[in-house]
C-alpha cells in the first residue's frame, strides 16, 4: 500500500474514479492537483419506460472495459501510474452500484493500490466547486434521482431542503414519457420538455407545494398528467406551466436556505442544471441576496466519473480509504451522513 | 402604510421582509411579502395574496387553540403586508444553543405542547423551525410565521408538520437534535394523548420511508 503523504509530494499522482449509480457508466481520471485528464461515459437508454436497474447494470458491465480504455487513452495515463481508485459507493440503484464497485475492486486489487468509496452527492458538490471556483455555496442538486438543497456546516454537508417524494428530473421525465416524448442520445427528456415550454404562452394553474424548506412534486406531476389526458390544453402550455411551478418551488426553497445560512454563493448542479429557465430563476435569487451564482458545466453536472475521481483525491489526501471488505455499496447513503474532513 | 413611521429593516427573509415600525404609538412588526421576479407574475400574486390572507387567519385561530401568536393590527392584501405586534424576546434557535440540558428539556416539551394544541384544533403551522419560535421576556413561547400553514385535520398534514420540526432540529441543532425531538414528542403526546400521538408518529415514519435514500426505507 502506498503512503498518501508520499503521493502528495510527487507530481504524477492520479486517481481514477468510477461512477455507476444510475443510467450512466462513467470513468474519470484526475491528477492530485485537480486537473481533469479524462471524463468518459456511456449511458444506458431504455427502449421504453424509465431505468430498469437490471438492464442498466447489464449495460454497465458490457461497456466497462471500453469506457475504461477510452479514459486511460484520453488521459495518456498507464494503469501503473494510478495511485488510487475511487468509486461511487452510493446512493443509487443496487445492481448499477454493484457493477461499478466490482470493476473498482478488481482494478484496485490488480494494481495493488488503495480503494476509496465516495458519496455520489458529495461528489456532485465537490466537482461543482472545482469547476466553478465556488468556495462555500448553497447547492441545489437537482437530477433524476435527487432534489436537495445543501450547505456545509461543521464537518458535513447539511440538507436544508429536499423533496418529500419524487425528484425534479423524475417529475419532468415521467410527464414527458406520458406525453409520448422520446429520449434520444444527446437529447434527454428534460431537454424535450424545456424546448416545448419555450413555446408555452398560457400559465395553467397547478399545485404549488412548499412545506417549510421541503417541497413535494408528486401532486404536481399527477395534476399535470391528468390535464394532459383531458386534452384541453396545448402540450406546450402544460410543459411551460409544469416547469414554472416546479422550478418556482425549488427556487423558493433554495432562497430560504440562502437566507437561513447567509452564504454568499449559489451553486446549481445535477442533470436539471442544464435547464436555462431554472438557471435564470436561481440567478435572480442569488442577485437579490448579494450572492454569486454558479452553474456547473453540463459535462460535470450530469453523473460523471471525473467528479468521483476528484472527490477521491480529496478523500485520499485526508487519509480516507475503503478496505475491500468494507466496500459494500450503500443504496441509501444520505449526504448528511458523510464526514468531509477536507473542509475546515 | 401612511400610519407607519420609523421603519427599520429587522430581517430580509426569503419570502418577506420584516420591518420594525411605529404604528399609532405601538411598536410593531411589518411583514411585507416581496414581489418575486423569478416566478411568473400571475403565480407570484396568487401565492403572495393567498399567504397574506391565510397567515392572519391561522394566527387568530391559533390563539383560540391556546397558542400564543402576535396580535394582528392591520392587513393589506394589495400591498401583501401584515402589521402585527412586536414580541420582545429571543428566538428559540439561539436559546437552545445557550441553554442547559434541563432548560432545553423544558423548552422542547413546551414546544411539543404548542404543536399538540395546534394539531388538536385542526391547525398546521407548515414551517416549524426554531427561528419561528420566540420566547418573550415573560418566558412564554410565541409561534410566528404561519405563511405556509393550513387548516387540516388529516394525519398526513400533522405528520409532515412534525417531520419538518425534526428536520429543522437535525440541520440547525445537530449536536442535540435527538434529545430535543424526543422532548418535543413528549410534550406533543401529553396534549394529544398517547394513542393519537402514536398514530402521528407512525405517519412520520411512513413519510420518511417515502423520501429518497433513507435508511428506514425497505429494501
Amino acid at each position: 500500500m502506498r503512503n498518501p503523504q508520499k503521493d502528495q509530494q510527487t507530481k504524477q499522482a492520479y486517481c481514477l474514479g468510477i461512477e455507476s449509480t444510475a443510467d450512466d457508466f462513467g470513468v474519470g481520471i484526475c491528477s492530485f492537483d485537480g486537473d481533469i485528464l479524462a471524463n468518459k461515459s456511456d449511458g444506458y437508454i431504455p427502449t421504453e419506460g424509465g431505468i430498469h436497474p437490471r438492464e442498466a447494470a447489464r449495460h454497465h458491465a458490457e461497456v466497462a472495459d471500453k469506457v475504461l480504455n477510452h479514459a486511460l487513452t484520453a488521459a495518456k495515463v498507464k494503469p501503473s501510474d494510478l495511485s488510487v481508485i475511487a468509486f461511487s459507493q452510493g446512493p443509487g440503484l443496487g445492481p448499477c452500484l454493484r457493477t461499478g464497485a466490482t470493476v473498482a475492486r478488481a482494478l484496485a486489487s490488480y494494481l495493488d493500490i488503495p480503494l476509496v468509496g465516495i458519496n455520489h452527492s458529495v461528489a456532485h458538490i465537490e466537482i461543482g466547486k472545482l469547476k466553478t471556483g465556488a468556495q462555500d455555496p448553497v447547492t441545489l442538486y437537482a437530477s433524476g434521482g435527487n432534489t436537495m438543497v445543501t450547505a456545509f456546516d461543521s464537518g458535513r454537508y447539511r440538507v436544508f431542503g429536499e423533496t418529500l417524494d419524487i425528484a425534479l428530473g423524475n417529475c419532468l421525465d415521467v410527464f414527458a414519457r406520458e406525453a409520448g416524448l422520446k429520449h434520444k442520445k444527446g437529447f434527454p427528456l428534460g431537454a424535450a420538455v424545456e424546448k416545448l415550454a419555450l413555446e408555452g404562452k398560457r400559465l395553467v394553474s397547478l399545485p404549488y407545494v412548499v412545506k417549510g424548506m421541503d417541497l413535494s412534486l408528486s401532486g404536481l406531476l399527477t395534476a399535470a398528467t391528468a390535464l394532459l389526458y383531458k386534452g384541453d390544453f396545448r402540450l406546450e402550455d402544460l410543459c411551460y406551466s409544469l416547469q414554472e411551478h416546479a422550478f418556482s418551488m425549488v427556487t423558493e426553497v433554495t432562497e430560504r436556505a440562502l437566507a437561513h445560512t447567509e452564504k454568499r454563493e449559489v451553486l446549481l448542479t445535477g442533470g436539471v442544471a442544464a435547464n436555462k429557465r431554472l438557471q435564470q430563476m436561481l440567478a435572480v435569487i442569488a442577485q437579490e441576496h448579494d450572492a454569486s451564482f454558479h452553474v456547473v458545466p453540463l459535462e460535470f453536472a450530469t453523473d460523471n466519473g471525473a467528479m468521483i475521481a476528484w472527490t477521491g483525491v480529496l478523500a485520499y489526501k485526508h487519509g480516507l480509504q475503503t478496505p475491500v471488505d468494507e466496500s459494500f455499496v450503500r443504496l441509501r447513503w444520505r449526504v448528511d451522513k458523510v464526514d468531509v474532513p477536507w473542509i475546515s | 402604510m401612511d400610519k407607519l413611521t420609523g421603519q427599520v429593516l429587522l430581517k430580509k427573509g426569503a419570502e418577506a421582509s420584516l420591518y420594525l415600525a411605529d404604528w399609532h404609538g405601538r411598536k410593531v412588526v411589518v411583514k411585507m411579502r416581496i414581489l418575486k421576479k423569478y416566478r411568473p407574475q400571475v403565480l407570484d400574486e396568487r401565492i403572495r395574496s393567498y399567504r397574506t390572507v391565510h397567515e392572519p387567519q391561522l394566527m387568530h385561530e391559533a390563539k383560540a387553540a391556546g397558542v400564543l401568536t402576535p396580535l394582528i393590527y392591520m392587513v393589506s392584501v394589495a400591498e401583501s403586508l401584515i402589521v402585527m405586534e412586536y414580541i420582545e424576546g429571543k428566538q428559540v434557535k439561539q436559546l437552545l444553543n445557550e441553554a442547559s440540558k434541563a432548560e432545553r428539556r423544558e423548552l422542547c416539551v413546551g414546544i411539543g405542547e404548542l404543536i399538540g394544541k395546534l394539531h388538536k384544533n385542526g391547525l398546521i403551522h407548515g414551517d416549524l423551525t426554531t427561528s419561528n419560535m420566540i420566547q418573550s421576556r415573560g418566558g412564554k413561547v410565541f409561534l410566528v410565521d404561519f405563511g405556509l400553514g393550513e387548516k387540516n385535520v388529516e394525519l398526513e398534514a400533522q405528520g409532515v408538520d412534525l417531520h419538518l420540526m425534526k428536520r429543522a432540529l437535525q440541520s440547525t441543532h445537530y449536536r442535540f437534535w435527538e434529545e430535543c425531538f424526543s422532548n418535543v414528542l413528549c410534550g406533543y403526546s401529553s396534549v394529544l394523548g398517547l394513542d393519537a400521538a402514536e398514530r402521528v408518529y407512525e405517519k412520520i415514519r411512513e413519510i420518511e420511508r417515502r423520501g429518497r435514500y433513507v435508511d428506514e426505507r425497505k429494501q
